[in-house]
């Protein structure tokens, strides 16, 4: 639970200031859109009776009808858990994948076409794709999904399902959204590096959560997955830090945050299949990988704005390939990579699994993102964009910045802008000069006088 | 009656307030401001992108003298702002200039001139 919220946070510091509050809202919307879809049908649809291992059947348990107990005597299990918290372990993995995407689209999309497209990407992406990584025969139902039981690629807290599936889904529709404006020209600076960190600190330790919970039991299998997602995050730190070193000439806070997430998202899909070496190996890979790899952005010309495709989409690839070669049968999934033995009998399983997820993720998201473009549009105004998204689409704003100017609003009701607009004192100074990257003037590093 | 006007570092504020305070002169407005003169801007760096910051913090300080005493004033508050304890300080220190001030009305008694400064 701590996660998403994590992330609110993690991905309302690195935008600007005037957006900071569109970027926390994202992240909480994905829990209220897929916490009601996924009591609804969406934990049916991942974890019901699958219909041919492509989807779980929605009618088994529509709002959630037979998991929650019925008298103390009667409570189904899933592992060693009451199915009931089996649920909700599952719904956050739904919610943060939708949450993850958001960070591709910052200052610019608007939130209602945010909120429609969450809800169909999640019913037509996520639902699916859970079912095919996560749902293993006789967990919940008898029939499960194809890649967890008939390709028995190995994922086991999420790379593909959750990393690999939003990191392809930002890529998309960071494209078919468009640029910032500005982007390139004038860069969005973050504006609150603390509260990168305090959001990667949640983050940090809800993962663990998210990977020991996997073991659904509190046992040892739970605690060697501590080790390896904990021994991963750290490498995965240091490894982003030598890149900067080496490549910038600085090791960075912000670095140090995304490396901290490039070396979980790595372990994710691994962390029961390796041990000590192996969550090394993996986090060191994928902190320098995606290191290096947050820059391709700017030579493709896609504005991923906080790089999910960087971290997640080159992370959860490297992790669940990884897993055929690093894997070794002493850790709890029992399985031996390539360099320990298994030959390349796990890496084709791993690299089919995740190359099935992303064919599947940029198809049905390239549909989703233009079927919403085109019956509601999926941007903001341009004015909106210069004078901050937090103002055109929630009407508030995130600091109060002084009362110059400012006086109680007339309307009571919904949308009196101008008021907001007026009392930051923001829309007179982007306006002055369009497109250019005036909230660091107005808005950021406010050191005072020491 | 002139008005001082000095851009400076804000680090250099308390030592510039203190030698103004020495100098007996204890109203003072200070704003803070962003702008450049020679200084160049500096180069952050978020996840190996480059951010050119190209204005600076600085802090804005005015008061207002009587004619006698603008020389040194002026010369307590450039001594303060310099960097470092030689001759020559650095760039980014700020600048200083001094403009005619047509009149001063205190508002709480309606003094004028002089006696209101």
């Amino acid at each position: 639970m701590l996660m998403t919220p994590g992330l609110a946070f993690f991905y309302g510091g690195m935008v600007r200031a005037r957006s900071v509050l569109n970027m926390i809202m994202m992240s909480f919307s994905a829990l209220g859109v897929v916490g009601v879809l996924w009591a609804l049908f969406g934990f049916s649809a991942a974890f019901g009776d699958s219909v041919g291992g492509v989807i779980g059947n929605p009618l088994d348990f529509v709002a959630l009808g037979g998991i929650l107990p019925e008298g103390a005597e009667s409570i189904p299990l899933v592992g060693s858990i009451p199915a009931a918290a089996f649920v909700i372990f599952q719904l956050m993995f739904a919610s943060i994948t939708v949450a993850l995407i958001s960070g591709a689209v910052a200052d610019r999309m608007k939130f209602s076409a945010w909120l429609i497209f969450a809800g169909i990407w999640a019913t037509l992406v996520y639902f699916p794709v859970a079912h095919w990584v996560f749902a293993a025969d006789g967990l919940v139902s008898e029939r499960g999904g194809w890649i967890i039981s008939d390709l028995r690629a190995i994922d086991f807290a999420g790379g593909t399902a959750v990393h690999i599936n939003a990191g392809v889904a930002a890529l998309v529709l960071a494209t078919v959204l468009g640029v910032r404006r500005g982007w390139r020209t004038h860069p969005s600076r973050p504006h609150n590096l603390t509260l990168v960190m305090i959001g990667v600190a949640l983050l940090w330790f809800g993962w663990i959560g998210f990977n020991s919970g996997s073991a659904l039991a509190a046992d040892g299998a739970a605690a060697s997955v501590l080790v390896t997602t904990i021994v991963s995050a750290c490498a995965g730190m240091l490894a982003w830090l030598v890149v900067e070193r080496v490549r910038d000439g600085h090791h960075t806070t912000l670095g140090a945050a995304s490396g901290v997430v490039a070396g979980l998202v790595g372990i994710t899909p691994a962390c029961a299949s390796v041990d000590v070496v192996g969550a090394l190996v993996i986090g060191l890979a994928s902190g320098a990988a995606c290191a290096l790899a947050v820059g391709i952005k700017y030579r493709l010309g896609y504005d991923d704005s906080l790089d999910v495709v960087g971290v997640h989409l080159v992370g959860g690839l490297i992790g669940t390939l990884l897993v055929g070669l690093v894997a070794t049968s002493s850790a709890p999934t029992g399985v031996d990579g390539l360099f320990y033995g298994g030959g390349f009998d796990q890496l084709w399983r791993q690299a089919a699994g995740a190359a099935a997820v992303m064919a599947y993720a940029a198809v049905a998201t390239t549909v989703i993102a233009l079927a919403v473009r085109a019956c509601i549009g999926l941007r903001v105004d341009p004015e909106d964009e210069i004078a901050g998204i937090d103002l055109s689409q929630h009407a508030e704003s995130a600091y109060d910045w002084g009362r110059a100017g400012g006086r109680k609003g007339r309307g009571s009701g919904r949308g009196d802008h101008a008021y907001a607009l007026v009392e930051t004192g923001l829309r007179d100074a982007e306006q002055a000069v369009p497109g250019q990257d005036h909230g660091y003037a107005v808005t950021g590093g406010d050191r005072g006088l020491s | 009656m002139k008005l001082v006007t000095a851009i400076i570092r804000p680090v250099a504020f308390d030592e510039v307030e203190e030698v103004l305070d020495a100098a007996g002169v204890h109203g003072m407005t200070v704003t803070e401001v962003r702008g450049r003169g020679r200084q160049k801007g500096h180069t952050e760096l978020y996840r190996g992108s480059e951010f050119a910051v190209d204005m600076h913090a600085k802090a804005k300080v005015e008061v207002v003298v009587p004619d006698d005493d603008v020389d040194r004033v002026v010369a307590a508050l450039v001594g303060a702002a310099r960097s470092g304890d030689g001759e020559v300080g650095r760039v980014g220190d700020g600048k200083v200039w001094v403009t005619k001030v047509e009149q001063v009305v205190r508002v709480r008694t309606g003094e004028q001139g002089v006696d209101a400064v």
